[in-house]
């Protein structure tokens, strides 16, 4: 940000020593991810890949080895493009983040942590410290086991490359009924990274391939593509639509698996 | 600001800008020129290096990032004259032609071969896919690297039990 003079900060802090804030873990109903947490680790985490396939997904397309090895979860978040992967991917997963400061902590939804293009929730003298993402569906009853189904579908032009569209899905299903889902949408104009009226369609219904295309259907009616160097909107707006049908496929197979 | 970085196993103390990259703190402060400046935007891994055992791009880490910390550059890989596996399999397969990305493709390869002493091809390709080769192809450069994986070093074979 700051090569690209979109940032030209007084003062440069580097957190990298605040080891407290380089976790993965399984917190009772809650996968937390501490903000200093790298690519890489959310790649390799085991704990990820048995609860949110959707991140691993996202990870294994999100730039590259090297990059990952450095990049960290909270930075990633707060640069806030919107192009970015994981703000979709944790959209979806109807994840939490936790900012502090000298006066204490407050927690706000993924959903409302972006509030423009590079621009976030997060205030002056604040610091986004983790992010939680519940393991069980909203209003889901605790004395269940759930197991959430969640995949993250993205097309790019090259290798480690910005999406020219992505979608994330994740699924809680109740025998063949969707009992809660979240899908969320990178680089097409997604209010929120989200594709709520698709979401509001599937909750009930049963999960299977006509329902999915429909799902995809309503998402690309519902978001707002630009046109750039990557492509034009029609075309974004079909891989929204589709890349949506598909994660959701993915994510039921997972669920079930 | 002053700052200690252990670099291929030496400690340098220097007095460096605070806005100074890592990547121009090796070649201009140490005269470590093996290590290449090229797109200044983490896109191209020429100045790929090794930050505390991984590698990392050093356009995007500043000097003083560093401090405290353990750096390994491509002039960190021969031992006692003796070329790395890596830099013999780029020699045997013609893995370079202009060379100008080869140490940052050295240092991850020496990486990937310290994971996985095995690596298939598409683990080789995923490795290095964050470096940009215009003049190979990639083809010997992967080649390169099978070939370091078929002659590892003495001093990184395995421990044979009997």
């Amino acid at each position: 940000m700051m090569k690209l003079r979109l940032a030209a900060p007084d003062a440069l802090i580097d957190i990298n020593d605040v080891s407290e804030l380089s976790y993965i873990r399984v917190d009772g109903d809650e996968l937390l991810i501490g903000a200093l947490a790298r690519h890489a680790e959310l790649l390799a985490s085991p704990e990820v890949a048995e609860h949110f396939a959707i991140l691993g997904d996202a990870e294994r397309v999100i730039a590259d080895p090297l990059v990952r090895n450095r990049g960290t979860i909270g930075g990633s978040l707060c640069q806030a493009d919107p192009s970015e992967d994981l703000s979709a991917a944790f959209a979806a997963v109807r994840a939490s983040v936790v900012i502090r400061s000298a006066e204490g902590s407050r927690t706000v939804s993924a959903r409302e942590f972006h509030v423009g293009p590079y621009q976030t929730a997060v205030a002056d003298g604040e610091l986004l410290t983790e992010i939680r993402v519940p393991i069980r569906p909203e209003g889901g009853t605790r004395s269940r086991r759930w197991k959430p189904g969640s995949a993250y579908e993205k097309v790019c032009r090259r290798a480690g490359d910005w999406a020219l569209a992505a979608a994330g899905a994740v699924l809680w299903l109740d025998g063949d009924t969707v009992a809660d889902v979240g899908i969320g949408l990178t680089a097409v104009g997604a209010e929120h990274f989200v594709a709520a009226e698709a979401e509001e369609y599937l909750r009930g219904r049963p999960a299977g391939d006509e329902t999915f295309a429909e799902a995809g259907r309503i998402a690309a009616e519902h978001c707002r593509p630009s046109a750039d160097q990557r492509g034009p909107v029609d075309y974004k707006r079909h891989l929204a639509g589709e890349l949506t049908t598909r994660a959701l496929r993915r994510a039921a197979e997972r669920a079930r698996a | 600001m002053k700052v200690t970085v252990n670099v291929n196993g030496q400690d340098y103390e220097r007095d460096v800008e605070p806005r100074q990259l890592l990547v121009h703190f090796l070649r201009d402060e140490l005269d470590l020129t093996g290590t290449h400046w090229g797109c200044d935007t983490s896109n191209c891994g020429v100045c790929a290096v090794w930050l505390d055992g991984v590698p990392v791009k050093s356009c995007t880490v500043l000097t003083v990032m560093a401090d405290d910390r353990f750096v390994r550059t491509v002039e960190g890989l021969e031992r006692d004259g003796e070329l790395d596996p890596v830099q013999q399999g780029f020699t045997e397969c013609h893995g370079l032609q202009c060379g100008f990305c080869t140490s940052g493709m050295l240092m991850t390869a020496r990486w990937l071969l310290d994971q996985n002493p095995d690596p298939a091809d598409e683990e080789i390709r995923e490795a290095i896919s964050g470096q940009l080769c215009r003049c190979t192809g990639y083809e010997n450069i992967v080649r390169s690297v099978r070939w370091a994986a078929e002659h590892p070093a003495a001093y990184d074979a395995p421990e044979m039990t009997v």
